[in-house]
């Protein structure tokens, strides 16, 4: 049976500290709350139990990391990224520019699919790639998370990695879709979007609406690939960056980036601009394969 | 009550031997003329003005320290001339570092705020108050080797200092929490801040001592300290120029280098620290002059 995000992340973290690494974050033993992906391991052997004051958990794991234990720092939920981010992003993302010391922090960030209120829902990654320093990306399945955990191994610099809890169940690859060689559009989506984009395009070809999909993996320092250019080049209506985060975020960042060097517009769809309620017709939601279609297909009427 | 006597024990100076008193000294020394020549240097108009945040004033705290403490981590704030220099910082990477140098102990980037030194194990300051009092408690979790974090009494107030400091009482971190206490956040006084203290009421149940920066009674408290830790030392102090810059309000309600040095004379030390302290100011005037010749 193929290995879970979660199985695979377990036992990168079961890898990690039986060779002096060191993993930590709140509520570690509680069931369920980050998916089963910590290893039933020790504080003697690296496993870390923070207190839970979020404000200084983050600063307690920059000094592992000033002390050469590269820790994993689990969040787990991504809105309290928003109190705990401070010295992740100012003192972390900054050491190596600073004084030419590595601060490598892996940052596991755990966004949630809506149903908790203004705090916690969705991701919040738009924010931590605002700073210089800081190797910001979304991975969603078990080869995926393998190839972030060996770059960051490789890197000396902080990686903050946007998970998301639909990930974790995940045992198989998400390849591109470039099924169209002149798609009607090309869909870059972000996190658990990428499982809504796909079904968004199985929707759309049923209508005869053509939709390729490159996946995003890596947020920042995002690069635009050939292959990003060939395939917004190669579509009608140009593309659609999708996140699982407020548009006035990465999102338009990536979709500027894009449009810097193609000639086709690249347009956004992610968390709508208002606070999510905890009553679920008050939730924010990322964009549903529904919301995706309908948006296309506005762009393709309007055109 | 805050005061210049506070804790102070009768005769504490003639605890110690007369090198390492000497030895104490000298490094007060070097940190005060340093900035003694900083300050000239700043109101010249020779270094770039870009906020310095000068020592002068408590310079007892760090001394007293790096003579009773071998090697520790180091972890300051933005006032940390004193901490580099005390525990054996080259001050000529110093002046380049103030100058904007790529010689600089930071290759410049750091200014007068941020400087570090891997050297002697001392971080560097991003800028945020008190943050360096977590990462100092999380690099004394992973290398579990003696650690100081430095901190302001306003810095102390932060959440995440508290935090942070809870977090090492409970996981027994072998840090020393240094409060460096001039009463001051810019200007306004820890009375109207706050009703409590650190040593009383932040101790998270830590050994606990609230002094003034008698250096003779740091080193007493800091030799029994260091052997139980974590363990926080709140020491009173007076800063005497402006929290940035060079500028001055008033006379400061006590001079400790001068206290020290009156000690110094009724240990019959006088003529040995009379001759540290010409050695030092010419050593120091030398270097600061070769280094703005060279500027020029």
């Amino acid at each position: 049976m193929a290995k879970t995000v979660a199985e695979t992340i377990k036992e990168i973290t079961r890898q990690h500290l039986k060779s002096g690494g060191a993993a930590m974050g709140q509520c570690l033993s509680a069931v369920g709350w980050v998916g089963g992906t910590v290893p039933d391991m020790t504080e003697k052997e690296g496993l870390l139990e923070l207190s839970m004051d979020d404000t200084s958990g983050s600063g307690i794991a920059v000094g592992y990391a000033l002390a050469g234990r590269r820790p994993i720092f689990i969040c787990r939920y991504q809105g309290f990224m928003h109190i705990d981010a401070s010295q992740l992003l100012n003192y972390a993302a900054k050491s190596k520019d600073l004084w030419k010391i590595p601060c490598p922090v892996f940052i596991r960030s755990i966004a949630m699919e809506g149903a908790i209120g203004p705090v916690a829902g969705s991701s919040h990654h738009g924010m931590m790639t605002r700073m210089p320093g800081l190797t910001v990306c979304a991975p969603m399945t078990p080869k995926e998370y393998e190839h972030v955990w060996k770059t960051f191994v490789e890197k000396d610099d902080p990686f903050y990695v946007s998970e998301h809890r639909r990930s974790f169940k995940i045992d198989y690859e998400m390849p591109d879709e470039l099924f169209y060689p002149e798609p009607d559009i090309t869909l870059f989506p972000i996190s658990a979007a990428r499982l809504s984009a796909i079904e968004a395009a199985d929707m759309l070809s049923h209508e005869g609406i053509l939709c390729n999909i490159v996946h995003l993996l890596w947020l920042k320092p995002f690069v635009v690939l050939p292959g990003i250019l060939n395939a917004v080049g190669a579509s009608k209506y140009g593309g659609i960056v999708i996140d699982t985060d407020f548009e006035n975020g990465v999102s338009k960042s990536i979709a500027c980036d894009i449009m810097q060097h193609a000639s086709r517009k690249v347009r956004v769809l992610g968390l709508e601009e208002r606070t999510a309620g905890f009553a679920p017709h008050l939730d924010n939601l990322p964009p549903s394969p529904e919301k995706i279609c309908n948006f296309v297909k506005n762009i393709i009427q309007n055109r | 009550m805050r005061s210049r006597d506070q804790g102070l024990i009768p005769n504490i100076s003639k605890e110690f031997p007369r090198e390492k008193t000497l030895d104490m000294f000298r490094r007060m020394c070097l940190i005060r003329y340093f900035e003694f020549n900083v300050k000239s240097t700043y109101d010249q108009g020779l270094m770039p003005k870009s906020p310095i945040y000068l020592s002068m004033g408590q310079e007892a705290i760090s001394a007293a320290l790096a003579t009773t403490i071998n090697k520790p981590a180091l972890f300051g704030q933005h006032r940390s001339h004193d901490i580099y220099l005390a525990f054996g910082g080259n001050p000529e990477k110093l002046i380049d570092e103030l100058l904007g140098w790529p010689t600089g102990c930071a290759e410049g980037m750091g200014g007068s705020a941020s400087i570090h030194c891997p050297e002697i194990k001392m971080f560097g300051h991003d800028g945020l108050m008190g943050t360096q009092v977590p990462i100092a408690v999380g690099y004394a979790l992973a290398t579990n080797k003696m650690t100081i974090a430095f901190m302001g009494d306003a810095s102390a107030e932060e959440g995440y200092v508290l935090g942070s400091i809870g977090y090492a009482a409970t996981k027994k971190a072998p840090v020393l929490f240094v409060v460096c206490d001039n009463n001051l956040s810019i200007l306004t006084k820890t009375s109207v801040r706050r009703s409590w203290t650190m040593a009383d009421h932040a101790n998270f149940g830590m050994p606990s001592v609230e002094i003034a920066d008698d250096p003779w009674l740091i080193m007493h408290h800091v030799n029994k300290l260091k052997l139980s830790l974590p363990a926080i030392i709140n020491i009173h102090t007076c800063r005497e120029l402006w929290h940035a810059g060079t500028g001055r309000d008033g006379d400061s309600e006590w001079n400790r280098f001068e206290l020290t040095t009156n000690e110094l004379v009724k240990l019959e030390l006088g003529t040995e620290a009379d001759r540290i302290m010409r050695h030092t100011i010419d050593y120091l005037d030398k270097l600061w002059n070769e280094k703005l010749k060279e500027q020029k």
